[in-house]
């Protein structure tokens, strides 16, 4: 007779096996047997948020940082609705994320129960799998793919949700073997085809204008793919672009960089991608951010992209080279072939792409991040770029929530390693930032996190600053505070006739009261002279800081593609915004 | 391509949309079809008929039959979001005008009416080897076995004779010869 074990007991034995370190959740009712359990598992750091979304946030700012997936532990009902917002933010941006939530009683399901509610139907669409569990002896195979499944291929958020009797109920630990594996996110194989090698070498070798756009696929292949991907850089001499995503992966401060594309991205990359004849993209997916209007994104070039998921290689755009490959592995595969067949490359190609790089370099003089500086009030783009250069000489990791801040902090801070920028992109999603930087801290805890934030955004989840507290946790909230929702403001500005509708927030709270009511320090900078010092009084201090950085109520976020132009119309700055936006550009978000 | 496209327009999914039978060999276990057929509403796919059975009781595989239209693009995408799902075993795709493929759908169709009327729809289903089940003086139920547009069809031209009720299984599909689907 095998050794039985209660349902509770056999997830702490999964969470051993799987090496997990850290959960964050939020108890309740139907969860309280696994609860009753911690204690019985030193190896195992309960982290306990004030509300379930910071905890999901958390758990994705603690994987992205880390590498490792995140785990999330929630109650039935509320607090597995709460975490839907995470999760779902989770999947957008790839993130590996276990979610076990409780659930009533087996014999309670589907009587409209205390706390009831239809977990894994209102989680299907935001995860990659999730399961009801219905016998405690699938519970131990269901914890061993639940990982597997968050954590392979395109990683993204699983969830399991577990009923009451389960988790007191016994049975046998044991994971079966010949389970279906689903590790290639559909794809037959991932064998990588030398003939797709040497097509992607050809096409380097043929092209006159070509570019690197990189994705989120490259940090989530892990720290070597970043490495490699500098290597081909390197080797081949050509510029790269990077999304949102994607930052970190090769240094910011490179002189092949181009700054970050898309919407909001320098004039030099996406001229660059609108012109280009060879576009690489590495682990990205032509998001709408990204390829602005479709049907003149990039017409000349001819296009590879690489993504480990078979369903995003033709889904927005058509590509004339696809491989659905790991990115570590095809680069490797083409950084050997490419040695051994191109010794001197980069010398013989160096004219080809001469004319190529000095096009860049008119682009570049456009200086399209630029702003008009003021000595009387702070502009939020200077006080990100003195936060970049206060902290640039350590290792620092940023997070953000989601709006003009994060735009400008994605501009004029450089990131030179990965893994070191955390940011809602896909979802948007507000709120994030501050959950997730309690994560890194949890998984850095002697390295700087700074929460670059809006004041709009910090509001959506400020009861973690109490999380923070807690557990000593010295993240700071580095909050741009324009007393707008920036972003909105800004798009009502250019597209609805200046009707600033409910985007002004009367009655914020004083942020430095806030921050000492929580028991953290609060600092307030008002003007340029005293931006620099405050912000070294906030690094040195070692508690959970809020920055209260005062700054110019109505800047606007440049350059920026109006929704529904192509990448060659970008608006560089406040000159340009005379040039009306056609009615149609009106409707995209 | 004059007419400007946004990002977010659908229609940037250009070429001509057309039919497309999907199969899809699936794990029978509790939410698998909600997680197929919500993969095609949460992507605003179409679905114009459905047909699901368990065909092996003891690997517990079931298999899906979808009549599907779109784009050969939408029609790539399914396949390859349904691939994607962890129930999922194996996806085909098969165009309706596939000369290799079987494709049937079994109806029943009940019509009451006068005996003229009866006898005229009876002569009607006869084309397609209808099977009566059931037979009132005032009525009788027929079993039809055919392609979806005959059947559309016949049920257009049975309405008139007194056609009160339908009821369709969707389409099933089978590849001819001695191959069977493999991925």
């Amino acid at each position: 007779m095998p050794k039985l074990f209660s349902g509770a007991e056999i997830v702490f034995k999964a969470l051993e096996d799987q090496k997990v370190e850290y959960i964050f959740g939020y108890p309740g009712g139907a969860v309280l047997p696994i609860y009753d359990e911690l204690k019985n598992h030193k190896s195992i750091k309960h982290i306990l948020a004030r509300h379930e979304q910071g905890a999901g946030h958390a758990a994705e700012g603690y994987a992205r940082s880390s590498g490792k997936p995140g785990v999330l532990l929630v109650t039935s009902g509320p607090g597995a609705t709460n975490a839907v917002t995470a999760l779902t933010d989770a999947y957008m941006d790839s993130i590996p994320v276990v979610c076990i939530s409780g659930q009533v009683p087996t014999h309670l399901i589907g009587t409209d129960a205390f706390q009831e509610c239809d977990t894994t139907g209102i989680t299907r669409p935001c995860t990659k799998h999730n399961w009801l569990v219905k016998d405690v002896n699938d519970l131990a195979d269901i914890m061993s793919q639940a990982f597997k499944i968050a954590t392979s291929g395109r990683p993204g958020p699983v969830l399991v949700d577990i009923p009451k009797d389960i988790q007191f109920n016994k049975g046998i630990y044991k994971i079966s073997k010949n389970k279906l594996e689903k590790k290639l996110n559909g794809a037959l194989s991932n064998k990588i085809n030398l003939k797709d090698v040497d097509n992607f070498i050809e096409m380097i070798k043929k092209s006159s204008k070509p570019i690197f756009y990189t994705g989120g696929g490259v940090i989530n292949s892990g720290p070597k793919a970043s490495e490699l991907l500098r290597n081909l850089v390197s080797l081949t001499g050509f510029p790269i672009t990077s999304t949102l995503q994607g930052l970190g992966a090769y240094p910011g401060d490179d002189n092949q960089f181009l700054g970050m594309l898309g919407m909001h991205g320098t004039y030099e990359a996406n001229n660059a991608m609108h012109d280009c004849d060879l576009m690489i993209n590495i682990g990205a997916r032509f998001d709408d951010r990204i390829t602005g209007k479709i049907d003149e994104f990039s017409p000349k070039s001819k296009k590879i992209h690489i993504d480990i998921d078979p369903s995003s290689i033709g889904k927005n755009v058509k590509v004339d080279l696809a491989i659905t490959s790991d990115v570590t592995e095809l680069l490797q595969a083409v950084i050997k072939r490419f040695k051994e067949k191109n010794k001197n490359f980069i010398e013989s190609n160096k004219q080809k792409t001469a004319k190529w790089w000095s096009q860049i370099d008119k682009w570049r003089e456009k200086k399209s991040l630029n702003f008009i500086n003021s000595k009387e009030t702070i502009k939020p783009q200077h006080a990100v770029q003195r936060l970049y250069e206060l902290t640039k000489h350590q290792d620092t990791f940023i997070t953000t929530e989601v709006g003009q801040h994060q735009m400008w902090a994605a501009q004029h801070y450089k990131f030179n390693k990965p893994n070191r920028w955390m940011t809602s992109g896909g979802l948007g999603t507000m709120g994030y930032g501050l959950p997730a930087a309690i994560g890194v801290q949890i998984a850095h805890p002697k390295k700087l996190v700074v929460d670059i934030a809006g004041e709009a955004s910090i509001l959506m989840n400020i009861q973690e600053m109490s999380t923070a507290i807690q557990y000593r946790l010295p993240i700071k909230i580095f909050i741009l505070n324009n007393e707008y929702m920036g972003m909105v403001r800004q798009w009502q500005e250019l597209l609805h006739d200046k009707n600033y509708s409910e985007s002004y927030t009367e009655a914020l709270p004083d942020f430095v009261k806030l921050a000492e009511a929580y028991g953290a320090v609060g600092i307030r900078a008002k003007t340029p002279d005293e931006l620099d010092e405050k912000i070294k009084e906030m690094i040195k201090t070692d508690k959970p800081v809020i920055f209260d950085c005062v700054v110019d109520k109505v800047e606007n976020c440049y350059p920026m593609i109006p929704s529904g132009k192509p990448h060659n119309q970008m608006l560089l700055g406040p000159e340009d915004e005379k040039e009306e936006v056609s009615d149609e550009g009106k409707t995209l978000v | 391509m004059s007419k400007p496209k946004s990002a977010y327009s659908q229609p940037t999914k250009f070429g001509k949309e057309d039919h497309h039978i999907i199969v899809v060999w699936v794990d029978n276990e509790a939410g698998v079809l909600a997680r197929v057929i919500g993969l095609f509403s949460g992507r605003g796919y179409n679905i114009e008929s459905l047909a699901v059975a368990e065909i092996d009781k003891i690997k517990h595989l079931s298999r899906i039959t979808i009549v599907t239209k779109g784009t050969p693009e939408v029609i790539q995408q399914i396949k390859l979001q349904l691939g994607k799902l962890i129930p999922v075993h194996k996806v085909a795709d098969f165009s309706r005008n596939d000369p290799k493929i079987l494709f049937k759908e079994l109806a029943l169709l009940k019509v009451v009416g006068a005996t003229k009327k009866l006898d005229k729809a009876k002569k009607l289903c006869k084309k397609h080897d209808g099977l009566i089940l059931d037979k009132t003086k005032k009525s009788f139920v027929i079993q039809v076995t055919a392609l979806r547009r005959e059947i559309d069809k016949l049920v257009t031209t049975l309405k008139p004779l007194g056609l009160i009720s339908v009821s369709r299984t969707g389409a099933v599909a089978m590849t001819k010869g001695d191959e069977v689907f493999t991925q």
